[in-house]
């Protein structure tokens, strides 16, 4: 065993940083309101950005988006250590990159899809070209996505999908949906739903905006009529998406912006030494330190919880009950760092960003709102802990 | 003992419920949440005419003459409905205040105005820091000749932006001890040099900063006795604390019920949500977090309203309800998932209420460190 980075992780872990203290637009990160764990306010969810654009782009040509990815493919071969290094940077400092494209959809191609798809779809993704959205949700399938009715069904070269996709975040700005629907209406779900890209610009989907609780128009629901998709689309094997579809679950569930979760800790732990409540400051309150040691303590499990993962990717061991728990983990935290912030700010902490006395920009109240979807969003904590319960430690159904 | 609610308590709950679902249906909720104001005068008036605005005001003024517990069970109703608007600053903080303080003119010119709807009024009592200490008043009120100039910055005051009159908690001396030099005045909201900015907040409740600019108040305008003014805050604070505390009864109410029936329609893998165990014990925990809250603010406000020594009975409800009324938002919230996360789901003013009440005359750390000292230690 050895915790610590090895000389060669240092130093990438030093050229990230130096890259992005560089590149990241200015005054970006200053307006960002990104809340870790949270769905409810990723700016890249909300408008497409031409400096954000551009700065992936710059990571696409390091081979950074796909740093971990086969070099056959354009990755960049190198460790999933080395990407976890490079998203915990990544979110420290509000940078944007992450995209469903190259964290969710892209390993899920190489690992299920055809050749002729890899050609097709890897080295955008690996570009930093394309946007995916996440077409899974259904207003009848949250948790349970066995009961999807999109249905897609077979026309010569194409497939002809119709139905509707809910909570589709950043379908609005996206350029393609990653989506299943049902093709085999006879066979069970798990036997009848096929996974495939659908190109944002068909004739025939709407787009209609919802707009979440903290104000943003983060997601969408969109519907699906007559709308021809190339078969050439199809992710694998027709009939075989629900299998797909959970592995790339588990791929969705092991992004986790760490190191947001210890900037925003950072920024309570500073505000507690330099504030002064009724003639003393914050820090030297046992009550505020008693929660400021005890975030220290589960954010520096939830770090070596997300090392492991990244540590046995390295070793081909695919952590599926780890992507539960890092899950469950983070996205409880994420709703108690928010809690724990605002009761050691009081009062103020209720003022929304643009009021001249918030403290923090006001994003730990941002943050308070959107941690609620933390726990929802990508399988709520429920169906981790059924997950964790029944496949991680075999207990039965009933 | 009697733990039950009255034969007229009863009616008012029940008439208060129907009201409040007819005349304040979530869609003019959300429409008062958003706009600057809060206030829909329709309401107000019709409030005011149902004898709710003077409820626990003496008939003399206009009032209905009922108790603090009477208010309590009101209050309870509109935070299970959410009412926006300044009921809660205009009977709790300044209604109460006259009452206790006022000279018998003063009752004459602003309660009877209170109890017939004509007179919002409110009270500013925090500062910067927000906190309900007698040392974080550092606002002036100097005497000169027949008048006080007031000089100084007031946060996180309710209604400050619609109200006519506002109570300010002011210093009128030096003293070691805090608390031995603060006074109350009734300001004018029109006066010249008062500045008043509505604050965007979490919970959406038009809380305001108010600017002191050398304001000039007619000496009458003192209310009570000069020096003598925090003995009177901390008994409507103290009112204050339970009715808040009433309202997030209503809201953690209101939350459970809403997800109890969602819990019972929505189906997920085949069977309702509400049939799975994980899903019922979060409802178990629920009413349990409920009721907890609704037994221990009863007590508070009737000990309160029996004029009984009630600073632990009211720490009590507050520091559980505070913390009680969230879990239950946050579990509601955990119950209905995506759609409870959108600004057309009615959940999330609920969410948003648990944590400004929460936050409203002292949170549960606050109250916490109260019944501490109440124990003796
Ligand atoms: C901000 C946000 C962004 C999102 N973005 C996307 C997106 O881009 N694309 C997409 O496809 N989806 C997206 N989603 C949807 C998300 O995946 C679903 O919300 C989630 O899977 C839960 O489904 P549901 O909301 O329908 O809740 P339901 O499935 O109806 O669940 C309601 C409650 O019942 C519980 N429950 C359900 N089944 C069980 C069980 N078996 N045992 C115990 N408890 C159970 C749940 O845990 C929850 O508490 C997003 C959601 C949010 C909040």
């Amino acid at each position: 065993m050895d915790f610590r980075f090895s000389e060669a992780e240092k130093r990438f872990r030093a050229e990230v940083e130096e890259f992005i203290l560089q590149e990241i637009p200015p005054g970006y990160a200053d307006k960002d309101l990104y809340w870790p764990g949270g769905y409810g306010a990723i700016g890249e969810f909300e408008v497409r950005d031409p400096a954000v654009e551009k700065i992936r782009k710059k990571m696409g040509e390091r081979g950074w988006l796909t740093m971990a990815w086969p070099r056959e493919y354009g990755g960049g071969g190198r460790s999933f250590v080395e990407q976890a290094i490079f998203f915990e940077r990544l979110s420290y400092y509000d940078a944007p990159g992450m995209d469903v494209s190259t964290l969710i959809s892209g390993p899920t191609i190489l690992r299920f899809g055809s050749e002729e798809l890899k050609k097709e779809w890897i080295p955008r993704i690996v570009r930093g070209d394309l946007k995916f959205w996440l077409a899974y949700s259904e207003p009848n399938a949250g948790s349970d996505l066995a009961a999807i009715q999109a249905r897609a069904t077979i026309d010569g070269d194409d497939l002809i999908v119709n139905g509707q996709k809910i909570w589709s975040s950043g379908a609005h700005v996206s350029d393609c949906g990653w989506m299943v629907a049902r093709t085999d209406m006879a066979a069970p779900p798990y036997k009848g739903t096929t996974l495939f890209i659908v190109d944002n610009k068909s004739p025939g989907i709407t787009i209609r905006p919802i707009v979440n609780i903290d104000g943003f128009h983060s997601f969408n629901e969109v519907f699906f009529d007559n709308v021809r998709v190339p078969k050439k689309n199809v992710v694998g094997d027709m009939n075989m998406g629900f299998y797909y579809l959970m592995v790339a679950l588990d791929f969705e569930r092991l992004v986790i912006s760490m190191g947001g979760f210890r900037h925003r800790y950072e920024d309570l732990l500073n505000y507690a030494r330099n504030t002064r409540r009724n003639g003393r400051l914050l820090s030297e309150d046992a009550r505020v330190r008693a929660r400021l040691s005890q975030l220290a303590i589960e954010i520096e499990i939830a770090y070596l919880l997300y090392y492991k993962t990244a540590w046995m990717m390295d070793n081909n061991l695919f952590p599926n009950i780890e992507a539960s728990e890092i899950k469950l983990i983070t996205t409880l935290l994420s709703r108690k760092l928010a809690d724990a912030g605002m009761e050691i700010m009081g009062q103020q902490a209720q003022l929304w960003p643009g009021s001249p006395h918030a403290p923090l920009r006001g994003r730990f109240a941002v943050g308070y709102l959107d941690s609620i979807s933390a726990v929802i969003g990508a399988g709520t904590s429920e169906i981790q802990r059924n997950i964790l319960a029944q496949r991680g430690l075999g207990l039965k159904r009933r | 003992m009697d733990l039950g609610l009255n034969e007229e308590q009863e009616m008012l709950k029940k008439s208060a419920r129907e009201f409040l679902s007819k005349e304040c249906p979530k869609k003019l909720v959300r429409e008062l949440d958003e706009s600057d104001s809060g206030l829909s005068r329709e309401l107000w008036k019709k409030m005011a005419e149902l004898g709710w605005i003077g409820l626990p005001f003496p008939e003399k003024y206009g009032g209905n003459g009922g108790t603090l517990l009477d208010l309590i069970v009101l209050l309870d109703e509109m935070g299970y409905n959410i009412v926006p608007g300044p009921f809660f600053s205009t009977v709790v903080l300044a209604g109460f205040t006259l009452l206790q303080a006022g000279s018998e003119e003063q009752k004459q010119t602003y309660l009877t105005k209170i109890c017939s709807g004509d007179m919002i009024m409110t009270f500013a009592i925090t500062e910067l820091d927000g906190t309900y200490l007698p040392e974080s008043i550092e606002t002036m009120a100097e005497a000169k000749g027949e008048q006080y100039i007031l000089k100084g910055t007031k946060l996180f005051v309710p209604d400050a932006n619609i109200a006519d009159f506002l109570l300010v908690a002011a210093r009128t001396g030096k003293s070691t001890n805090p608390a031995d030099a603060i006074s109350i005045f009734l300001v004018d909201a029109k006066s010249a040099g008062v500045k008043v900015t509505l604050l965007k907040t979490l919970g959406r409740d038009k809380l305001c900063e108010v600017v002191f600019e050398n304001v000039k108040i007619p000496s009458k305008n003192l209310v009570g006795k000069l020096n003598g003014g925090w003995p009177v805050i901390r008994s409507i604070l103290r009112k204050a604390t339970v009715a808040k505390c009433a309202e997030m009864v209503g809201g953690a109410q209101a939350s459970l019920d809403m997800a109890v029936s969602y819990a019972k329609e929505r189906v997920q893998f085949g069977r309702p949500i509400g049939s799975f165990q994980a899903i019922q014990h979060y409802c178990a925990n629920m009413v349990t977090d409920v009721d907890g809250s609704r037994f221990i603010t009863y007590k508070a406000a009737w000990t309160e309203s029996e004029g009984l020594p009630a600073d632990m009975e009211v720490s009590m409800a507050k520091a559980w309800t505070s913390e009680a009324y969230k879990r239950v938002a946050v579990l509601a919230h955990q119950i209905f998932g995506a759609i409870g996360f959108t600004m057309d789901h009615d959940m999330h003013l609920y969410f948003r209420r648990a944590k400004a009440g929460e936050l409203a005359y002292g949170d549960a750390d606050f109250h916490r460190e109260i019944v501490a000292a109440q124990l003796g230690l």
